[in-house]
């Protein structure tokens, strides 16, 4: 593991609750300026994660380095250098946007001038300029997101650390959102968050896929695509689910998945198996309307990775 | 209700809240067994449309019809002919399996005679046999929404509400869920879902696409992925991303822009630059690009399109 | 340290109590509601015990002394009665809890010895109200043999030197009644002040749990003695002003004398806030629900408060082991600073003892709420 470069390093966390293992045994290295992604269903281990990161709870086992300061040992002298912004909403709602930003500012002991000015320009960036006097309980969710994003950002961290921040935003707001996130890696802060949906998870530069506390697979999206098993083929036609039922035993087929207008496939080979499925669709009456090579998203890989029909 | 008619018909449906209109004049006629997801961005009128449908709102004008009772004269009726589950506030987390069923078949009126069936029935459903007696809140998520589905047809009703399910739900317990939903499609049940994640859209049939009380499109996945986007969209990669960005946005002829992974999705319209033109009009910027390809929109690309768009043409009251 | 995050905070809490007006008005309110109904709770049974009178006299000397008793205004007359039986049957139907009884040779017996045999009679029923009421009646027999004492020794040409003397003989008798009045209400402003504290901050931190906004802010380099600090100061203004009511509300109201000195009642009230809040901060920390918080608050306070502080039951009256473990219940020297310093004109010299004891448990409960505040979520 590059330690000496790495902004965050996580080695061999493990955290339970209880009876619950919530993080088993995980480790991985963010490079400065990534963007890494803890992907995940509900209850995968991604908040527990975020929450040993940002020193408000302590692992078990292992240790955790961030920007080279020791969390477990000196968790407030880390503190100084990151941003957290947990899952729930974490600004005081009966405060104004301006309320909650100068608070946080102080708190971090920034100077007013700084404050001001850095202020102005996020608030600029978040499309929140001309909300300052409203109280942040009477917000959007997506701007209560850009306002913790605001917030979290004035202090001007080294590494941030987001828990689920898109949960219930809408996608024109959560492409704001990652706008900003993209801005700021550009001027090199580490970002560090989680996600439950897999089409987000596209967005980072590398992944952890988490399952029941344990990493499944650690790469950038591109290549945890590559590295799943066959080809995804699309078949659509007046009749998806007659498709799919055609579909279930031909040879080839590793999975099937019902989509609201056609059937994804996957088959061990895309350009063998085309002409098959469609011989055999037409010959059982269900003739597609076409097949077209479709790229797997990350959905797909997780799915393949804990093998097929895994009961939850 | 022969299947001519549809299960769920709204005509000019709108609602005010006073000076707000929340939702405007809304038409919309979904078929029996059909599948539909609602969409939109947050506050666009997606849950008073719903709650209107379900009876618990009185519209302002307009009429909807839901499994053959007109919502404002047969509100009971409307009632009893429904289901509705949202995945985080249906079930009783301190009471077993057993306990919440009986619970919802008292509520549903399930009658005694039918209640050991469809006990059954949605306990095999939610894949929970011989955890009857388990406390619902020890269920993972995915067993957790299987059973609020169950909960929410023990009275079979023929048209559902959803909201949000499977959201945080891992990726193979979604598509279980989903399974299950269009088994009861077949079966003839109207399923309709409200969600802002276009995971879930994509499940769906057809899909309407709400913003600002209004509906803004209605198409399957795929229809609205070719019709709705109005340019093509390609991808490139280029570095550094910031000022491409940057310079993207200003270009002529493009909608939209915005960065995915190492790569800048680009939605091109007709009359300003092409696909083959951006390379170059990067570098003249400063920017390295590779060469632009096509690719295929995701349901988000025609969202964002569709309601951006509309908002810069008509800036928010 | 930092004086700024300090500063930071408490300006945060100040405006979140600013933009809860409702609550607000009910930390302000409260206190003086409660002085009132307390403090009339306490005055009124000690007016208008209803009493009978069987005179069997009838004489101006015999209607004298009723009147004594009706002037006082702690008594009311409910009945003229006949006969020892009519008493008897008045005590059993409860229309009076006591009778006045004057013999039939009240006026000679005066005349003759100077002292007039007076029976009265009282149902032990309510121990304390008749406890209270003997002692009004005690107070008023004092003056009625005052009264008369004056004109016995006058019709015997004998120079009434002692006017002062005899008239200041009633006076003592006299303040055993309204001393009770005197007394308890300064201890009900600290038992107000005590209840009203704890709730005032039991809630600050449990509140930020809940509503989540506790996870971001452990998560900035803030320390646990800033957060308290900063949330406690809002809290001591508030408490100051309703300290304030309830005490003018003593003397101007109540008309509770006031003989000390106003900047020892400021410092030894200003350090009983403190400790108030700083147990009801305390509460919160450990007790991370409102709902929660609320309710041990008002558990631990409002049970030895009452109880064991002092302010009705008298401490020195209390089995050994109970009296020991009144120590522990801090309001019991607020009780004692404030009845010294109202009653008896005390001043910090004297009152060290239960000062110490105060700061001892500012010091202890601080330290303790300091520490209890964990930067974590486990």
């Amino acid at each position: 593991m590059p330690q000496a470069t790495a902004a965050v390093v996580a080695d061999g966390l493990s955290r339970r609750f209880g009876p619950v293992e919530a993080v088993r045994e995980v480790s991985f290295a963010v490079a400065p300026g990534e963007i890494f992604g803890l992907v995940g269903p509900d209850g995968a281990g991604k908040t527990t994660i975020l929450r040993m990161l940002a020193g408000v709870l302590s692992p078990d086992v292992g240790e955790i380095a961030l920007d080279g300061i020791d969390v477990r040992a000196e968790p407030e002298r880390a503190k100084l250098h990151l941003s957290y912004m947990p899952q729930r909403f974490g600004l005081y709602e009966d405060m104004t946007v301006a309320e909650n930003i100068f608070f946080y500012a102080t708190l971090f002991a920034v100077p007013g001038k700084e404050r001001r000015a850095r202020s102005a320009q996020l608030l600029a960036a978040a499309g929140l300029g001309e909300f300052g006097r409203r109280l942040a309980g009477q917000l959007s969710g997506g701007m209560k997101q850009k306002l913790g994003l605001v917030c979290a950002l004035i202090h001007t961290p080294r590494v941030l650390l987001l828990d689920e921040p898109t949960t219930g935003v809408d996608p024109v707001s959560r492409r704001d959102f990652w706008a900003i996130l993209y801005g700021l890696r550009e001027s090199g802060v580490t970002i560090l968050l989680s996600t439950a949906y897999m089409d987000e998870a596209e967005r980072c530069s590398r992944l952890a896929l988490l399952h029941e506390g344990r990493i499944r697979a650690l790469d950038t999206p591109a290549r945890l695509k590559q590295a799943m098993l066959g080809a995804l083929l699309a078949v659509s036609g007046p009749d998806p689910r007659g498709l799919r039922d055609a579909l279930v035993d031909a040879p080839g087929v590793l999975g099937l998945l019902l989509m609201g207008d056609r059937v994804h496939v996957r088959v061990d080979d895309a350009a063998r198996r085309t002409p098959e499925l469609r011989a055999r669709l037409a010959s059982t009456g269900h003739a597609p309307e076409d097949i077209v090579p479709i790229e797997p998203g990350i959905e797909d890989v997780f799915v393949a990775l804990l093998g097929p029909g895994a009961p939850a | 209700m022969t299947d001519a008619a549809p299960a769920v018909l709204a005509e000019g449906l709108t609602k005010k809240f006073g000076t707000f209109t929340a939702v405007d004049h809304l038409d919309l006629a979904i078929a029996v067994g059909e599948v539909v997801g609602f969409i939109g961005p947050n506050g666009a009128g997606k849950s008073t449309t719903i709650r209107m449908l379900c009876a618990l709102l009185r519209p302002s004008a307009g009429r909807a019809v839901v499994a053959g009772f007109d919502v404002v004269h047969a509100a009971e009726q409307v009632r009893a002919h429904i289901g509705y589950m949202s995945q985080k506030f249906s079930l009783y987390g301190d009471l077993t399996v057993a306990e919440n069923l009986r619970f919802f078949a008292g509520i549903y009126h399930v009658p005694h005679a039918l209640y050991d069936e469809r006990r059954r029935f949605a306990i095999s459903m939610a894949g929970l046999e011989g955890r009857e007696n388990a406390l619902v809140r020890t269920l993972a998520g995915g067993w957790k929404q299987r059973l609020a589905l169950g909960c929410a047809i023990l009275h079979r009703p023929p048209v559902l509400f959803l909201d949000e399910p499977t959201s945080g739900v891992e990726p193979q317990a979604r598509r279980q869920f989903w399974e299950l939903i269009h088994r009861l499609a077949a079966e003839r049940v109207t399923i309709l879902v409200s969600t802002h994640y276009m995971e879930e859209a994509e499940y769906c049939n057809r899909i309407a696409l709400i913003d600002r009380g209004r509906l803004v499109a209605l198409g399957s996945p795929s229809e609205l992925r070719r019709h709705e986007l109005g340019g093509t969209l390609v991808a490139l990669a280029c570095a550094p991303l910031g000022a491409a960005l940057a310079a993207l946005r200003d270009a002529p002829g493009v909608a939209e822009a915005a960065i995915f992974g190492d790569r800048v999705h680009v939605l091109l319209s007709t009359g300003g630059l092409a696909a083959a033109d951006l390379p170059g009009f990067l570098a003249a910027r400063g920017v390295h690009a590779d060469v632009a390809q096509p690719i295929a929109a995701s349901l988000e690309d025609v969202f964002v399109r569709l309601v951006a768009g509309r908002a810069r043409a008509e800036p928010a009251p | 340290m930092s004086l700024r995050r300090i500063l930071a905070l408490a300006f945060k809490e100040m405006l979140q109590v600013w933009r809860d007006p409702r609550s607000l008005a009910i930390a302000l309110l409260m206190p003086l509601m409660q002085m009132v109904m307390l403090g009339y709770g306490v005055s009124l049974d000690i007016r208008h015990v209803p009493l009978c009178v069987f005179d069997q006299e009838n004489s101006q000397a015999s209607r004298a002394v009723v009147e004594r008793f009706v002037a006082s205004g702690w008594f009311a007359i409910t009945a003229a009665l006949d006969s020892n039986r009519a008493v008897s049957r008045a005590m059993d139907r409860a229309s009076c809890i006591g009778a006045v009884v004057i013999p039939a040779d009240f006026s000679r017996q005066l005349a003759s010895t100077g002292t007039g045999p007076l029976q009265i009679v009282f149902d032990a029923t309510d121990t304390n109200t008749t406890n209270i009421a003997m002692g009004y009646a005690q107070g008023v027999v004092a003056l009625v043999t005052a009264d008369l004492d004056a004109r016995w020794t006058a019709a015997r040409g004998i120079r009434p030197s002692g006017v002062g003397v005899v008239d200041l003989e009633p006076e003592v008798w006299f303040n055993e009644g309204l001393e009770s009045r005197y007394f308890i209400i300064p201890g009900v402003v600290a038992v107000i002040l005590a209840l009203v504290g704890a709730q005032l901050t039991s809630l600050t931190v449990a509140r930020e749990w809940e509503r989540g906004t506790m996870e971001q802010l452990v998560s900035t380099p803030v320390t646990p003695f800033e957060v308290m600090a900063g949330k406690l100061l809002p809290y001591f203004l508030i408490g100051v002003i309703d300290a304030a009511f309830c005490l003018l509300a003593a003397i101007y109201w109540f008309g509770v004398p006031f003989r000390g000195s106003a900047g020892t009642l400021l410092l030894t009230t200003a350090l009983f806030i403190v400790v108030v809040l700083a147990i009801g901060y305390l509460i919160s920390v450990r007790v991370r629900s409102q709902l929660g918080a609320s309710q041990v608050a008002l558990l631990v306070t409002m049970l030895p408060t009452t109880l064991l502080s002092g302010y009705t039951f008298p401490i020195d009256q209390m089995p050994a082991p109970i009296r020991f473990l009144s120590l522990l219940v801090y309001p019991r020297y607020f009780v004692t600073i404030l009845r010294a310093v109202f009653l008896k004109g005390s001043g910090l010299v004297e009152l060290i003892g239960p000062v110490l004891g105060l700061v001892l448990y500012a010091v202890v409960v601080l330290w303790l709420a300091a520490r209890a505040f964990r930067k974590r979520l486990d």
